[in-house]
């Protein structure tokens, strides 16, 4: 799945956005949070607060407890600043 | 459907300026059951917390706002009588003094017309998928979600509607 990123979330990680396959125990946004965390410094950095990252599958809003299973893009993001 | 009487919808994303007048007349241009038109023009200010700013950056997700952006004009539809909405709102880098985004609502009575435009405004600000950065003397700097933004929003929500989503 692509996994994108946008303001601080994408500054602290470095990348605007990836591929990824995580594992099968990966379920829902808030495991993938978790698993993303762990891939280094930079995203342990960028998801340090998990309660103030939003999310979004396939352009949609969503919470922590959805279910990842055939999501084509999931993005990560700080809450929203527009208007 | 008589001429002239269709719901006019307009969203637009993009980088360059518009121009609030003009995009107004158009919701009322060759029909005559308008009757209230209400405008807001966010503007990019000069200062933040008392300190100059050289710019704003905004930064979007630009598939995501559009769908975002449909689904709360599709939303004001639902509640309120509305004859027209427009959106624009502006990406990239935007120096004091020049638009950042415009809401127009038509109806026949001013309530609607005030109250749908609010309703966007206050969407746009929590849950539209845009980042402001600040450009000033000392760097460039995120600007943090206000609590009174998302307090605005809530006022909106059906009872029992989950606030987290």
């Amino acid at each position: 799945m692509r996994i994108l990123y946008f303001a601080w979330v994408r500054e602290r990680i470095g990348k605007t956005d990836e591929v990824l396959d995580p594992p099968a125990g990966i379920k829902t946004v808030g495991d993938l949070v978790t698993w993303l965390a762990g891939r280094g410094e930079e995203y342990a950095h960028a998801f340090e607060n998990p309660k103030i990252i939003r999310a979004a599958i396939d352009r949609v809003h969503v919470r922590p407890e959805a279910v990842i299973a055939g999501a084509n893009e999931i993005a990560f993001f700080p809450p929203m600043t527009g208007g | 459907m008589a001429a002239g009487t269709e719901t006019r919808i307009t969203i637009r994303l993009q980088r360059e300026d518009f121009d609030a007048a003009a995009e107004a007349a158009k919701l009322t241009q060759g029909r005559t059951d308008v009757g209230a038109l209400v405008t807001f023009t966010g503007i990019c200010r000069g200062a933040e917390d008392g300190a100059p700013i050289a710019a704003l950056t905004l930064e979007h997700y630009p598939d995501m706002a559009e769908a975002e952006i449909a689904r709360h004009v599709e939303e004001a539809c639902r509640r309120w009588p509305l004859f027209g909405v427009t959106v624009i709102h502006r990406f990239g880098r935007i120096p004091p003094g020049e638009n950042i985004v415009l809401v127009v609502a038509t109806s026949s009575h001013r309530q609607a017309a005030f109250a749908a435009a609010e309703f966007l405004m206050d969407y746009l600000k929590t849950r539209a998928p845009f980042w402001k950065q600040v450009e000033s003397a000392s760097g460039a700097q995120w600007v943090a979600a206000q609590d009174a933004d998302d307090a605005a929003a809530a006022r909106w929500r059906a009872p029992g509607e989950n606030k987290d989503v």
